[in-house]
């Protein structure tokens, strides 16, 4: 077949392309800078990464593939990258160059992708990636002589050190202005009556699509004849006469004796076998690198647990520890601008709005941003070293006793910080069934912003005794709720995986790249790109759930209310001093009298609003769990976030807040005095207990139904999520509460 | 040549083998098979996890960890 001569029109697509673990991303931030733009692939949770081709005159737009071992798909990220090298994807323009990244040192297994594309006939570049390595192991690898033998050209690189990525940006711009190479045949030697049976194959895919091939129809038709998965099938996407056509001659090669499936993978591992001992020649006889050593020490039965569990926990605390002073930085410069717009605004419903609405939305948000950074960052970091799959070797096992996987360990211990980052991290989990069993348990892995509902409750309500004389009661309360959680997760994933998330274990194969040094710019860029995700798709849906909360607690307002207490408040100012009692000492007592006074105000502003009518209207299915309809408006409000539990309860009992450690303690004071109708303590050992092993189990928190609803593209499953849990809070309280009433507390 | 068969999970760690054949659903054989456990390929035993379970192995110059259920359908003649 002649060579095609096309000019490509501006802008030209390059798509990079290549196996996981070879250094594809540190090349690809290399030449498109930090200005990526990450979207997803229409109808899928799969990540699209484009940036446009830094340091070239021309307009050049980058697209990254995510990694991928082979053309014939193991998951949706690699179903995303056969069908963008097939063309297959509309809004995907075709490529007019390809760039395969291939690791120096895992050559032989690199190269099995690399030929496949290769074979595709697109103009292709091989980036010879992580020499570095490859001289470290002791091998040097021929590029001259690869590049002849593949008939594409190669460039070595260091990417990571920066070096080589010049060279591969100017043959880029060069190779595009070059004819389409010939028809490439296939690497590896098939008999002849398969070559036949792809040839007729070939045909009819030709004779679909349109005139002038945009990529080598044998290639695609070699594919389809060794396609063997009913799902994500590359058959079953084609016209019936393709179809039967491909059956037929899969019958016909059986007939003739020969395994369709695995003949073609033979082939090409014995034609890359020759062709790696030709380019790949051995410098020194190492035999142990420094990867192996590490490894030695990192998955050892005692000393490779101990560092991961020593790991895990830095991890764990660094989350708490190292986010809490950011967080109440954000938290207060939020509302110090809040203040400042409110402070232009005049009193009324829009400064209201603004300040309690908009800014402590805006506020919710933006609070968790050093938690995710931080989380992002280790795991960045986790990732980029190679030390995350030996993570999973080590967990592995004991996840496998559930149902799930060694990947999913990581997301849910983050989920004890924030379930928010452990739903985004679980995209490393490739079988759809476990990473959803993942994401569905991970809200029961109790999160920090349940500590300080679980603090005041605590406080109030067990007494601070000792168990067997040495254990305080109230930390072994604290201890019992975190087990509860986590025992329940584990439970419900179980649960889950034996009933409808119930498959055919996934094959479990993961490569253990070698130990790397990362690149700081790599880590930093990963984890704020996480971070803009977050900010943008959870952003707006919890603003504007902060905003209808904010209306439910305000409305609908009373003018006789407003009237009265601007009453009381102007009889307070006008108060004649008694004697004994001096100016200042009078102005203090005017200005605490006020600050109850509107203290009172909103509390009875909440319990006539919307909100504290939804509280009494719930108040028949909460008083079984021993809850009133004051807690009612607490549950309801905390369903933006938990933590606002306290602040809301400060408000309904009307304890002031100009102090908050003061108004804490107060609060628990106001707490425990609380009375029943029937004269009994409202908050008992017996009520406390329940509404906190609800708080375990509820999902209360916008934010995560936010994020659910981006991970799994579908409404259905936040949805579900959200009402098993409400329901088994509901049973658990009522358990709880009944269990301890019956003992007697 | 070596006459016994075992399955690639019965090899201690430190030992190698040669791959010969594959004894699962074609669905599963195929991934397997594309990461270069073809027939003929030299696999080294690495070790097993703290737990037991998985198995990390060395071939063609890359590393990999497999459950011991996939281990066990790869049958192997020890070296």
């Amino acid at each position: 077949m002649p060579p095609i001569t096309d000019k490509p029109v501006a802008p030209a697509q390059v798509v990079l392309t290549g196996n996981p673990n070879c250094g594809k991303t540190t090349v690809f931030n290399a030449l498109t800078g930090l200005r990526a733009k990450v979207g997803n692939y229409p109808g899928v949770t799969v990540e699209r990464k484009e940036g446009r081709l830094l340091g070239v005159a021309r307009e050049i737009t980058m697209l990254d593939l995510p990694g991928t071992y082979s053309l014939s798909p193991n998951s949706p990220d690699e179903q995303i990258a056969r069908d963008v090298l097939l063309q297959r994807i509309a809004k995907v323009p075709a490529p007019d160059l390809v760039v395969i990244v291939v690791d120096a040192s895992n050559l032989h297994r690199n190269l099995y992708f690399a030929t496949q594309v290769i074979e595709l006939g697109y103009r292709t570049i091989l980036a010879l990636n992580m020499v570095d390595v490859a001289t470290q192991n002791g091998k040097a690898v021929n590029p001259r002589l690869l590049s002849e033998l593949l008939e594409v050209p190669v460039i070595p690189l260091v990417a990571s050190q920066g070096s080589g990525i010049a060279e591969l940006r100017l043959e880029i711009v060069r190779f595009l202005d070059a004819p389409r190479p010939a028809h490439p045949g296939f690497f590896g030697d098939l008999p002849p009556v398969y070559l036949r049976e792809i040839a007729s194959l070939a045909e009819l895919l030709g004779g679909q699509a349109a005139p002038g091939a945009p990529f080598n129809r044998h290639a695609e038709a070699l594919l389809l004849l060794g396609d063997s998965r009913p799902v994500k099938s590359l058959v079953l996407a084609q016209p019936a006469p393709i179809q039967d056509q491909a059956r037929a001659a899969r019958r016909r090669l059986e007939e003739a004796g020969l395994d369709w499936g695995t003949k073609p993978i033979e082939a090409r591992y014995a034609c890359i076998a020759a062709l790696c001992d030709a380019v790949i020649t051995e410098m020194a006889d190492v035999r142990e690198t420094l990867s192996d050593r590490l490894d030695r020490v990192l998955t050892h039965k005692i000393w490779g647990v101990l560092i991961f569990l020593g790991l895990m926990t830095l991890m764990f605390n660094s989350i708490f520890i190292l986010a809490k002073l950011p967080m109440e930085a954000l938290d207060a410069g939020v509302n110090w601008l809040g203040q400042q717009v409110g402070r232009m605004v005049p009193p009324g419903d829009l400064h209201s709005l603004l300040e309690q609405g908009v800014f402590a939305g805006v506020g919710a948000v933006v609070v968790f941003l050093p938690q995710i950074c931080i989380l992002f960052l280790f795991i960045g970091l986790l990732e980029d070293t190679g030390y995350m799959s030996r993570a999973a070797f080590i967990m592995d096992r004991f996840m496998s006793k559930v149902g799930l996987q060694g990947k999913c360990f990581i997301p849910l211990l983050s989920s004890y910080a924030c379930a928010i980052p452990g739903i985004m991290a679980t995209r490393t989990i490739e079988n759809f069934r476990d990473r959803l069993a993942t994401i569905l348990i991970a809200p029961l892995m109790s999160c920090s912003a349940r500590l300080p509902v679980y603090t005041l409750l605590i406080a109030a309500c067990i007494p601070d005794r000792q168990l067997a004389g040495w254990i305080p009661l109230q930390s072994l309360t604290m201890l019992g709720l975190y087990l509860l959680g986590t025992g329940a997760a584990l439970l419900v994933a179980w649960l889950f995986k034996s009933t409808f998330l119930k498959g055919p274990p996934p094959l479990l194969i993961m490569e253990l790249p070698p130990y790397k040094r990362p690149t700081l710019q790599g880590v930093l860029l990963h984890m704020w790109q996480r971070a803009r995700m977050f900010l943008h798709s959870a952003g707006t849906l919890i603003l504007c759930l902060n905003i209808v909360l904010w209306f439910l607690a305000t409305y609908p307002h009373s003018a006789e209310r407003e009237q009265h207490f601007a009453q009381l408040r102007q009889a307070v100012g006008s108060g004649v001093a008694p004697a004994g009692v001096g100016q200042a000492a009078l102005a203090a007592r005017v200005e605490r009298e006020i600050a109850e006074l509107n203290a009172q105000e909103a509390a009875e502003r909440l319990q006539t609003s919307f909100a504290g009518r939804m509280g009494r209207f719930i108040e028949p299915v909460l008083a079984p769990l021993g809850f009133d309809w004051k807690i009612g408006i607490g549950i309801i409000a905390s369903f933006a976030a938990r933590e606002v539990f306290v602040s809301t309860m400060s408000t309904v009992y009307s304890v002031g807040n100009a102090d908050p450690s003061a108004s804490n303690r107060s609060l628990v004071q106001t707490l425990r005095e609380q009375i029943r109708p029937d004269g009994g303590r409202l908050y008992t050992p017996a009520s406390g207990l329940s509404l906190m092993v609800f708080y375990v189990f509820a999902l209360q928190c916008a934010s995560t139904v936010a994020i659910v609803r981006r991970e799994t593209n579908s409404w259905k499953w936040p949805v579900f999520q959200w009402c098993y849990l409400a329901v088994v809070a509901w049973i658990m309280a009522f358990a709880t509460y009944r269990l301890l009433l019956y003992l007697g507390f | 040549m070596p006459s016994r068969y075992l399955p690639l999970a019965a090899i201690p760690p430190g030992h190698r083998a040669v791959v010969c054949e594959i004894r699962c659903p074609p669905e599963d054989h195929t991934r397997l098979m594309e990461l270069g456990l073809v027939a003929g390929t030299v696999v080294e035993v690495i070790r097993f996890a703290p737990l037991g379970d998985p198995v990390e192995i060395r071939l063609r110059g890359s590393t990999l960890s497999l459950r011991r259920h996939e281990a066990g359908l790869i049958w192997v003649a020890p070296q």
